[in-house]
């Protein structure tokens, strides 16, 4: 099914999206989260300049049968703005770590968005109606003599272009002193969770002044200091479950109901490493950088450096599957201790059904893994191989000594262009993959 | 009403009278929030003015549609609609205010909906019989069934109002939406549900409660989500009070023994924050045979926060008992457990017992409080936690009627004392706060030899909010001891600071003349007080001198009209003729009388940031 993905042209570019064939890129452009809506109508993302941007499922048009409808642009408002600590002598980023939507409750959408400190509810709503008539002026904005007025006017609403708004709701700050990796919403829908490299709060959405702090795994002294969290999500349907992995390699999964302070976790995944594949880069690469429910709760997905890991929630031993990323980099794990990339985060994510898993890689290329099959595809995402309507081809890295035709060798696959978010639509094959600051969106085709 | 011939009056008499209305309605759309507030806040003059027929077909509409503002303007909204029944004309055309109020009711924030909620019930009291089944019961419904949950949250407080007083059809669907509701895909509603399930019971058959009620009440006590069950427990209290006894046994008291050892925290603390209700809700007999058990567990409950709601309800639920073996209950039953929570490892445990444990004294009697209670309150008053500490000093009057203070004052003292020294200021000042109350309990003999030092010793603490409590602090002394106490203790002490070598303290003298100044009356300010204050105005510190010109000008209207003009205006003079800014600009407010804000600093004030700076400095180090 992944080859049936295709390119969708945007029609035109929102203001951050700049085209990377231009090389140079500003760095507030770079998209650092993507995230889709729970019915899928709606994408999100955020930027390293604080920006969100908001996309749009049009409907289906008659004349273009073949596609399921564009996403275009809806809404674009500023959500962070840098800041200074003065107290601690912090400059505080505005890149926006991290998305997530409320569920719909009125006609409005909500969604939270934090940076590093401060996360900051946002209504994104819609106005087509505007308000008509005074009594101290005259249509044309005259001021009336206040003498002359001998009756009164109550507005009344006319109809106008249909007008998106952002404003901000809420602004939950002051609860974190590292930084926020993760924040995920509680299926009761009134509690959500923040995370940083040490703690993680529990919120009440209409709460600000006060959070809770149930995971703290600060020592007393920091020199013994070994692990920090990555990353944090509540579970789907279980509003008293959440789980948290860490720099270990290791999930946690506490629950709430037990104890106000979840310090004690109630199960434990860890897969026991394989001695003879020890080296100086194990822990390193071992690190979990992401960790996701499945949508029917009953499995979590985890992504390390080089690989996805599947884990039944009722299995804490091993992981119920594993899937190679870019196993070619093994060997090439020094070089990328001397660039950094091995510290990067990648995320992954599930399809709507849980049946396929997505995460990114190196030189613009994303995998995808079907769960039933065992299949897996490498695609690429570039304006170059992916032209509006066209069909992606899949990629294939050489891993032997021959690089046969259509192959491309490891040496020449650029680590500057890597894919850390990408966000697959809750219901539809339609997926959204950010390359830097590109954002594409693919779709299953429709014969 | 006449609100019809008000505007054709106002219309005659002249077009300046339209003129003020005509303000307001524009400035219902004024970029300027506070404007639209106070627009909106007088929602009854524009309505009063275009008379009900325009207020009616106009405003109405209008208002219907205004959902997009902010939230503090729809909430004065839709307060303002819950009172508007006779500027449409009265109940004959209450109707007209369900619009504007279903669509606030649908808006998320929930301030906004549960008062427009709150309105609607009040304007359904007003709709006839007949009204109520063709407009209000509509609305009930359409909330009841919209897409989107805020506006189901919303129906769920209006079952109640209009079941009474429609027909016995409706009555059926009204039940039957409600059931669904119960039972609604998305927490908030089942919250909402579960939250008005108590109210609702009230007002159905008793039949119906049984029926109906038992078995929502049942589903939402074992929801999955903790935060439906926990609402679940305050239902139960409306509804054990609503059924017969001999029924309660079979039809309530599962559904409770299962919440009070619900495997969520959350929902064990709900019940134990309930206790009380649920303990008079179902008699003495459940209480004796299942609720003590039940509060023995939650006072021994894992979680510290359970432990903690229980813990403060150990004085409600003792009191609470059957009298014919309430002493029996308490000493076999409910103080072995309180002994355990007095070395409770956590301290929110040990400070919400020490809130109420001194209550237990008065169910028990001296014997028993001697005995049992007073080591007790001796081991409290020596726990590690200030907090604790606190408590147990500021409950002191529930002991002092039973046992007498003096068996307490023996480990009472180093406990003050030991808080009065605290290194957290906060503690410090918390401690300073209670003195006035100690002081009355204790009597001023005891407080003369033991306290007294203390008191003033907080004056010269290097924390400025410290040394500005005990000022206030020696005011209420004076006000309980009187002035004649006053001028034996403390006046002279007080006094005797203003030859201190610290400026700080030179200037507390004056802090400490501006509270005590009314309080010690005519004589003693104009006689002891005046003349130090006058003698200051030569310090060398500019800050003190400007004190005084401010001392001067707030002892003022005490002194008679003689001391003024000799004494005070003359120094008052010559500080305004001062070299320091700052003084001369004190001096000058105080001649011309003008009461300014304390916070208003003359610009450029060097010296007064001088002295803001060091007190910051002080409280940053002791934080």
């Amino acid at each position: 099914m992944a080859g049936k993905l295709l390119f969708k042209g945007r029609e035109k570019d929102p203001p951050h999206l700049v085209s990377d064939s231009h090389q140079f890129v500003f760095s507030a452009d770079i998209i650092s989260t993507v995230e889709f809506n729970y019915s899928g109508e709606l994408l999100a993302t955020g930027d390293k300049g604080g920006r969100v941007v908001i996309f749009q499922h049009e409907q289906e048009s008659k004349n273009r049968p073949h596609l399921r409808g564009e996403y275009n642009v809806y809404s674009t408002f500023q959500s962070h703005e840098p800041e200074f600590d003065y107290l601690k002598s912090l400059e505080i980023e505005e890149k926006i770590n991290k998305i997530r939507w409320l569920p719909q409750q009125n006609a409005a959408h909500f969604l939270l968005s934090t940076n590093d400190k401060t996360i900051k509810l946002w209504k994104i709503s819609e106005r087509d109606k505007r308000a008509e008539g005074y009594n101290l002026k005259d249509e044309d904005g005259r001021l009336r003599d206040p003498f002359r007025i001998t009756s009164l006017r109550v507005p009344v609403l006319m109809p106008m272009d249909l007008m998106v708004e952002a404003s901000p709701r809420r602004i939950f700050a002051n609860a974190h002193t590292y930084h926020i990796n993760s924040i995920s919403v509680n299926s009761d829908h009134e509690t959500y969770l923040s995370a940083d490299d040490l703690r993680i709060n529990l919120w009440h959405l209409e709460i600000t002044d006060r959070s809770f702090n149930i995971v703290d795994i600060k020592p007393a002294n920091m020199e013994e200091l070994t692990e920090v969290i990555t990353a944090a999500e509540c579970h789907p349907h279980q509003c008293n479950v959440f789980v948290y992995s860490s720099s270990k390699g290791t999930i946690r999964l506490c629950d709430m109901r037990a104890a106000a302070l979840c310090d004690r976790h109630s199960k434990f995944f860890e897969e026991p490493e394989d001695p003879s594949s020890r080296s100086f880069f194990s822990e390193i690469i071992s690190s979990i950088s992401d960790v996701k429910f499945s949508h029917s709760g009953r499995y979590m997905m985890t992504r390390d450096y080089l690989s996805v890991k599947v884990w039944d929630l009722n299995m804490e031993n091993r992981p119920v599957e594993t899937y190679q990323v870019h196993e070619y980099l093994r060997s090439k794990l020094c070089s990328l201790y001397e660039n950094d990339c091995i510290f990067d985060k990648f995320e992954c994510c599930w399809n709507g059904s849980d049946s396929a898993i997505m995460t990114g890689s190196y030189n613009n290329f994303f995998r995808m893994f079907d769960r039933n099959t065992r299949r897996d595809i490498t695609l690429e995402a570039s304006r170059e191989s992916s032209k509006p309507r066209a069909t992606l081809k899949p990629r294939k890295v050489s891993t032997g000594g021959k690089r046969k035709k259509d192959e491309i060798s490891v040496d020449s696959l650029d680590f500057n262009k890597k894919i850390l978010h990408t966000a697959w639509h809750p219901k539809d094959n339609v997926i959204a993959v950010a390359a830097t600051n590109n954002l594409y969106i693919f779709q299953d085709k429709i014969n | 009403l006449r609100g019809g011939e008000v505007s054709k009056m106002a219309g005659a008499d002249g077009d300046d009278s339209l003129y003020p209305i005509a303000v307001l309605i524009d400035e219902l759309r004024n970029e300027d929030v506070q404007l639209r507030l106070n627009s909106i806040k007088k929602l009854s003059t524009i309505a009063l003015a275009l008379g009900v027929e325009r207020t009616r077909t106009e405003l109405l509409p209008f208002l219907t549609d205004t959902i997009y503002d902010e939230d503090e303007v729809l909430l004065a909204l839709a307060e303002q609609l819950g009172n508007f029944t006779m500027l449409v004309g009265g109940p004959e055309y209450v109707h007209c205010l369900l619009p504007p109020l279903e669509s606030l009711a649908t808006v998320e924030e929930t301030v906004v909906r549960d008062k427009a909620v709150e309105s609607l019930r009040k304007i359904s009291q007003e709709h006839s019989p007949v009204d109520l089944e063709v407009h209000f019961e509509p609305l009930v419904k359409r909330l009841a069934s919209g897409d989107w949950f805020t506006s189901r949250t919303s129906a769920c407080g209006l079952f109640s109002v209009c079941y009474p007083r429609v027909s016995s059809t409706v009555k059926a669907e009204i039940r039957q939406h409600f059931r669904t509701l119960c039972s609604d895909d998305t927490p908030m509603v089942r919250r909402a549900a579960a939250s008005k399930l108590g109210e609702f019971a009230k007002v159905l058959e008793l039949e119906y409660v049984k029926s109906d009620i038992i078995s929502l009440f049942t589903a939402l006590a074992s929801d999955e989500q903790d935060s439906v069950r926990l609402l679940a427990v305050e239902a139960c209290v409306s509804i054990a009070t609503l059924l017969p006894q001999e029924d309660l046994e079979t039809l309530v008291m599962p559904t409770l023994r299962q919440a009070a050892e619900d495997k969520s925290w959350r929902v064990r603390y709900m019940v134990a924050d309930k206790f009380s209700e649920l303990q008079k809700a179902v008699g003495p007999e459940i209480t004796k045979n299942d609720l003590v058990p039940a509060f023995q567990n939650l006072l021994k409950d894992c979680e510290a926060e359970v432990r903690a709601a229980a813990a403060n309800k150990v004085k409600e639920f003792c009191e609470n008992l059957p009298e014919d073996n309430r002493e029996q209950i308490i000493m076999t039953h409910i103080l072995p457990c309180v002994k355990e929570l007095v070395s409770d490892t956590n301290q929110h445990v040990k400070s919400a017992l020490a809130s109420v444990i001194m209550g237990l004294s008065t169910i028990l009697g001296k014997d028993n409080t001697i005995e049992h209670l007073l080591p007790l309150f001796l081991a409290q008053l020596k726990d590690e936690c200030p907090e604790v500490r606190l408590n147990i000093i500021s409950n002191l009057d529930c002991v002092n009627e039973v046992i007498g203070i003096r068996q307490l004052s023996q480990s009472l003292l180093p406990a003050i004392v030991e808080l009065a020294e605290d290194a957290k200021w906060r503690v410090r000042l918390a401690i300073i706060e209670y003195m006035p109350l100690l002081a009355g309990q204790l009597g001023v003999e005891f407080f003369d030899e033991k306290l007294n030092t203390l008191c003033m010793a907080w004056l010269i603490d290097h924390v400025y909010a410290i040394r500005e409590a005990a000022t206030c602090n020696l005011m209420k002394l004076v006000e309980k001891f009187g002035a004649e106490w006053a001028q034996n203790t403390i006046v002279p002490k007080v006094l005797g600071m203003a030859n201190d070598p610290n400026y700080l303290h030179r200037m507390t003298t004056l802090f400490c003349i501006n509270a005590l100044s009314k309080a010690c009356g005519q004589e003693i300010t104009t006689k002891q007080m005046l003349p130090v204050v006058l003698k200051m105005s030569n310090d060398q510190v500019a800050n003190v001198r400007f004190n005084v010109a401010k001392s001067l000008q707030k002892i003022g209207p005490i002194l008679d009209s003689n001391a003024l003009q000799t004494e005070v205006k003359p120094v008052l003079e010559k500080l305004a003729s001062d070299t320091d800014m700052d003084v001369k600009y004190f001096a000058q407010e105080a001649i011309s009388g003008k009461s300014f804000p304390i916070t208003e600093y003359p610009p450029e004030s060097r010296q007064h940031f001088y002295k803001i700076f060091i007190d910051v400095q002080d409280q940053l180090v002791n934080v």
